[in-house]
Formats: structure tokens, C-alpha cells, sequence
């Protein structure tokens, strides 16, 4: 029973968490894009334009709810919840402090990885429902590249696992090394940017990518359920930030206390904010292009590094 | 990414069309054709295995407007053919009417229509690679490129205090003179304005991403280009050595010394690229015309207000930023033209699209189309 009311708790944060992400995560896109643009940004609802995101999120709570008459109405309303449960339930097993995350589960490591895999499911229901070419097209576009992904990205993370002997995410933050930073390195790098592809985020947001298809899979969304899926990008956005964070950093380079919990988050802002910068930066990838760099490079090079965390394991018998 | 259409083999429905083609309907109204085109393209999967060109969304019918008008009154009507390049159409057209009335320009008036002009061009320019640019995804320079643009439509808004629509160049010579300091602020602007270019070109056309997305993409070969009557940028990308001002020279461009920008291999990349560069010879060009220029009249002396040319025809061409935009005249001996046509570089270009996008994604259609610069009002007319 507790561990249901527990469940329930950390169910209901999550979500809160995910939509707070969005609030900070857009005002800060904002930011930092208009930084890099000769621009100001947000500037006059609250300090530094904080209040801006509030006043967008009020406006759309307040739109009217349309769901068009071509769509399958059913499954045109699911969608946004089908790749919304998964982002919030891949927060919940993120290592915040040394042994203790939200829900400690044996296999946290995989969790994180394969649970918001299912929003794939989602984005393609969302483009087919809507029965619209462009939608249709961001919706295919978006689960192949996000299944592409997958597989550099857990790689990429399983070295870590092979280091430490354990799938269990807080296993892994708390027996971090410094000489690990070097070491996995390349991990980094792969896992980094098949995160940037996993959240459809710039140069790999070839799904909603607007001078083709306007906004792809959502296309015919809007008000709160088109919030939903902008929510879903930030709330994946932090939590690929404090994950990789967390695994790949252990944390606060595993210093505890207030300390070491300035680092993490520290650490966490700038994974988010390179992000923004490397998404203002550079122009947008072609399907094909991007599958070669799945497939071609960042496997191979997670591979790799696979390989040489289980040299190093089977070589120094550290643990 | 390039796939032989012709030698696939195809399930066709009971309809007739392919079983396996999807029709995907692209504008009028979409953030990548630049303002009102429309494309059909027939995908299979990925791939562009038809492109229709569509256009006339925003045929006003300027060229018969102009009939009703008076020589005077068509000025403003060809400000809105090419709306990003004004000064072009303004200047196309009042050579025409000059040639026709026989009317003598000033040497300042030249002058400042060559600087005004080649301002323009710079303009023109960055708008067409920011857009070309923000068609990729590269919004940070569409924003770039739109600073140094709007500094060149400040300068305008001083010396005509329009923005957009001019309305400065007249038949005999140009609506007003220089306001006093204007040329010190045109030389501030070109003494700078090459920090930004070189930032814009390392920024998207030094970015392995650009490359990979432009490199190969809508190729168009010397032979095609000349075939299509492609002109501009759009041809010297493909190696067409071909620029009004070098090689049917007006004005006073013989005295300026400029080379003409020419692109390798015809593909997207050159096309955009040779618009970058294209800037730095304006800015040349705009330094010398400075310090050639001398006083004097800037129109034509006891040139009357009704314009009533004697009856004949009169056509004149000059390099727009799109090419080689024309106009030919006819008059009746009455103080309105009886006919007046508009060769317009953007329509001929454009027809290009079908020819250059099948084959490849519908990712590189957008990129194709961003690389002829189109601009529809100059298009539909």
C-alpha cells in the first residue's frame, strides 16, 4: 500500500516536474537563442521575461480544445498522453543524491533508456491519426530516427554498466571514478548527441522540421495538447541532462552534500545549454544523413567504447 | 541523395496513378516558399518523383495596370514586382521609358543609381541566403543576414524615406538628391559590412552540416542553365559567365572594376554562395562610384511631367539580384504605355523547380527552391 501511495507521489511530481522543465526549459530557449541571434528575448512579463512561459502556458490552457473532423478522434487524444507517461516515468529513476533515487530499481540504468522509447508509438499515432501528408510524414520520420537512436544511445550508456558490473542507475552514480571522465569520453559525446536526435531537438528535428513540414507529427494539435508535446521535448531535454549527468559525471563528480549537489545541477545546465547552442547553430540534418550518422558513426564509435570499458575491467581489477 | 526514376518498375492503381506515390501538397500558404508558390509533389517514400510548379497567387496584374497609367504613374506599380529588390524594377523601367522619350540621364544621376542599386543587391542577397539558410533550419543566420539587410533599409529610409516600395528612381534621373551625409554613412556601412559577410560565410557555408545539405543538391548544368534562360546568380552558379553589367554594360559600369562570381558545379551551394560573394563586389562597386561620383543635376533638365513619347517600342534589360530583368514598351504616341511586359529572372528561374527537384528528398525540394530565390511578386506579376 505505501509503496502504491509512494508510486502515486512520485508519479504526481514527476509530471509537475516535466511541466516546471517546460516553463524554465522554453524561457531559457528563448534566452539563450536570442543571446546567439542579436536578440533580447523576453523582456517585460516579470524579471529577466521569467513570467512569459506562465502567461503562454495560461493562454494555452484557455484555447479551445479542436480536434478536426478528418482525425481518428480516438487515437488523435491518446497520443499526446502516450508519449507523455513515458518522458515522466523515465524521471522517476534518476539518480538525484548518493544511493537514492526516486524509485531505486535494480535495472534504473535500462529503464531510463527503454521506457521513453514508447513515445515512439505515440509520435506515430499522432502523425497517423491526423490523417494529414505532413503529419504522416513526421510521424514516420520521427519513429525512425528515434528507434535509430536508441541503439547508440544505450550503447553508449552500457559501457558504463560493463565498469561498474551493474544496470542499477544508482549503482552506477554512486561508484564513479575521475578517471572515468576520460575514459568514456566518446560515450559522452554519443551519448550526447543521440539525445539531441531521441528529443527530435536541432540539428536532428527533422520530424517537426518547420520549413518542411510545418510542425510535423503535431501538425494538427493544438492548445494544451500541442503544449503537451513541447512539455514532453523539455522534460526530455532535463532529464537526458540530469541522467547523463548523473551516470557519466556520478553526480557531483561524487562529492556529496550541498556541494556536490551544486556540481550535479551545474554540470546538468550545461549539458541543456550546449544543447540550445549546438540546435542555433547548426542547419538541420536529411533523413538519410542522419541515419548514416546513427548507423555509420555513433554506433560504431559506442562500440568502441563498449569495448574498451570491458579491456579496462578485464585488465584492472578495481571493483 | 539521387535515384534513377525511369528505371523503376511501378504498380499502378485502377486510377492510373501509382500505388505507391503519395501527393503532398506544398503552399501557397508554407513557411518555405518564400511568400505565395506552391508546389505538388508526388513522393515515393522519400523521394520527388514529380514537382509542379504552381504559380500565380499573386498575379495583381501590374502590366496591365500600367496601361491606364501615366509613364510617371507605372513607377510605383514596379516597386511591387520584385519587393525585395525595388530599386531594380524602378531603374529597368525608366531605361525603358528613357530610351523610348529619348530622354539624356545625368552623370550623378547614374552614379547614384549604381550605388542605390548595388545597395540593393547586397539587400536582395541577404534576404535570399538567410531564407535559403532558415529553409535548412539555420535561423541564427537568417538573422545575421537580416542585420546587415536592415542597415542598408535604414540607409534607404534616409534617402527616400521608404522602406520597401522606393519609388526612387524616376524617368530622367532619380526623385531627389543625396541627403547631406548620406554618402559618409553608405562608406561607414561598406567599411564594415565585411566582418559580417565573412562571419556569414564561415557560419553556414564553412558548416559541415550546410555543406552536406547544399553540396549535390539540384544540380544544374552550363548547357541546361543557358537552355532555361536561367539568369542571375542561378546561371553563374552553374558557370554561366554571364552578367549584364560586364557584358552588356550600361550606365556607368564600364568604369567600374568588379569581377562577375561564378560557381563550379551548378549545384544549390554555388548558387547561394556565389550570392555571398557576389556582396563583397557590391561593396567594391559602391566605393568607387562614391569616389567617382561629382556634383550636378540628379534628373534630367526641363523634363516635362507628362511624359509623351513619340510611337515605337523600347526594350531595356539590367542585372537585378535575380538576374537579367527586363522591360519592353510600347507606345502609341499617347501619354500612356500602350503595353508593357516584364521579363522577369525570378518566373524564369523558377520554372526550374520540376526540373532540379525530381529525385531527390522532399527535404532537398525546399532547399532547391530557397537556392533560385523567388520572389512571387516579380513571378506572378
Amino acid at each position: 500500500m505505501t509503496s502504491l501511495l509512494w508510486g502515486a507521489l512520485v508519479g504526481l511530481v514527476c509530471g509537475i516536474v516535466i511541466a516546471v522543465a517546460a516553463l524554465l526549459g522554453v524561457w531559457a530557449e528563448r534566452k539563450v537563442s536570442a543571446r546567439i541571434q542579436l536578440r533580447l528575448g523576453p523582456q517585460e512579463s516579470g524579471p529577466f521575461g521569467l513570467l512569459q512561459t506562465l502567461a503562454d502556458t495560461v493562454k494555452l490552457v484557455l484555447k479551445e480544445d479542436i480536434t478536426p473532423t478528418q482525425v481518428d478522434v480516438r487515437i488523435f487524444r491518446l497520443a499526446p498522453l502516450l508519449v507523455f507517461v513515458p518522458a515522466a516515468a523515465s524521471l522517476s529513476v534518476i539518480p538525484l543524491a548518493r544511493g537514492w533515487a526516486p524509485f531505486n530499481i535494480a535495472t534504473g540504468a535500462l529503464f531510463f533508456l527503454a521506457v521513453p522509447a514508447i513515445s515512439v508509438i505515440g509520435v506515430l499515432l499522432a502523425g497517423w491519426s491526423s490523417r494529414n501528408t505532413f503529419a504522416s510524414i513526421g510521424g514516420i520520420r520521427g519513429a525512425s530516427q528515434m528507434i535509430s537512436y536508441e541503439l547508440p544511445r544505450t550503447l553508449s550508456v552500457l559501457s558504463l554498466c560493463v565498469l561498474t558490473g551493474s544496470v542499477s542507475a544508482v549503482t552506477i552514480h554512486d561508484s564513479f571514478r575521475w578517471w572515468w571522465i576520460p575514459l568514456n569520453a566518446m560515450g559522452f559525446l554519443v551519448y550526447f548527441i543521440a539525445s539531441i536526435a531521441e528529443l527530435n531537438r536541432g540539428p536532428f528535428d527533422l520530424p517537426e522540421a518547420e520549413s518542411e513540414l510545418v510542425a510535423g507529427y503535431f501538425a494538427d494539435y493544438s492548445g494544451i495538447r500541442w503544449a503537451v508535446f513541447m512539455m514532453v521535448e523539455y522534460g526530455g531535454l532535463v532529464a537526458a541532462a540530469f541522467f547523463g549527468a548523473a551516470v557519466f559525471f556520478g553526480g557531483g563528480l561524487g562529492i556529496g552534500g550541498p556541494v556536490g549537489a551544486l556540481i550535479f545541477v551545474g554540470i546538468a545546465v550545461m549539458i541543456v545549454v550546449t544543447m540550445m547552442w549546438v540546435k542555433w547553430t547548426y542547419p538541420r540534418m536529411r533523413p538519410d544523413q542522419l541515419m548514416n550518422l546513427a548507423w555509420k558513426v555513433l554506433t560504431p564509435m559506442a562500440l568502441v567504447q563498449l569495448l574498451l570499458a570491458g579491456i579496462v575491467t578485464a585488465v584492472i581489477p578495481w571493483h | 541523395m539521387t535515384l534513377n526514376i525511369e528505371s523503376r518498375t511501378k504498380t499502378v492503381s485502377e486510377t492510373g496513378l501509382p500505388v505507391d506515390e503519395i501527393v503532398v501538397n506544398i503552399g501557397p500558404s508554407h513557411p518555405s516558399t518564400h511568400g505565395v508558390g506552391r508546389v505538388l509533389v508526388h513522393l515515393d517514400g522519400d523521394i520527388v518523383v514529380k514537382a509542379d510548379m504552381i504559380v500565380g497567387y499573386l498575379h495583381r496584374g501590374i502590366e496591365k495596370m500600367a496601361e491606364n497609367r501615366t509613364y510617371l504613374q507605372v513607377c510605383p506599380l514596379t516597386d511591387r514586382l520584385d519587393y525585395v529588390g525595388s530599386m531594380y524594377a524602378n531603374w529597368a523601367y525608366c531605361r525603358a521609358v528613357e530610351r523610348l522619350a529619348g530622354i539624356r540621364v545625368p552623370e550623378r544621376a547614374e552614379y547614384i543609381r549604381v550605388i542605390v542599386c548595388e545597395l540593393q543587391r547586397i539587400a536582395s542577397h541577404m534576404m535570399g541566403i538567410g531564407s535559403a539558410a532558415a529553409d535548412t533550419g539555420a535561423t541564427t543566420m537568417f538573422i545575421y543576414a537580416f542585420d546587415v539587410r536592415e542597415r542598408i533599409i535604414e540607409l534607404f529610409e534616409v534617402l527616400c524615406g521608404s522602406r520597401l516600395t522606393y519609388n526612387y528612381v524616376r524617368p530622367g534621373g532619380v526623385s531627389m538628391d543625396l541627403p547631406e551625409g548620406w554618402t559618409d554613412d553608405v562608406l561607414k556601412f561598406t567599411s564594415t559590412v565585411r566582418r559580417p559577410l565573412d562571419e556569414m560565410d564561415k557560419l553556414f557555408f564553412g558548416n559541415t552540416i550546410a555543406r552536406g545539405r547544399l553540396k549535390g543538391v539540384g544540380v544544374l548544368s552550363a548547357e541546361d542553365a543557358v537552355a532555361w534562360g536561367a539568369s542571375g546568380p542561378t546561371a553563374r552558379g552553374s558557370g554561366v559567365n554571364w552578367d549584364l553589367r560586364k557584358h552588356d554594360p550600361y550606365s556607368v559600369y564600364p568604369r567600374m572594376e568588379f569581377d562577375v562570381v561564378i560557381g563550379d558545379n551548378g549545384d544549390a551551394y554555388d548558387r547561394d554562395r556565389v550570392r555571398l560573394l557576389e556582396c563583397y563586389e557590391s561593396v567594391k562597386i559602391i566605393d568607387q562610384a562614391i569616389s567617382q561620383m561629382s556634383g550636378g543635376a540628379y534628373k534630367a533638365d526641363g523634363l516635362a511631367r507628362l511624359i509623351t513619347p513619340p510611337p515605337g517600342d523600347a526594350y531595356d534589360h539590367i542585372e537585378s539580384a535575380r538576374g537579367s530583368l527586363g522591360v519592353y514598351l510600347v507606345s502609341d504616341g499617347s501619354p500612356r504605355p500602350y503595353r508593357m511586359k516584364v521579363r522577369s529572372p525570378a518566373f524564369c528561374n523558377l520554372a526550374l523547380v520540376p526540373k532540379l527537384a525530381v529525385g531527390h528528398t522532399l527535404a532537398d525540394l525546399v532547399v532547391v527552391l530557397g537556392s533560385l530565390d523567388p520572389v512571387f511578386g516579380e513571378v506572378d506579376r
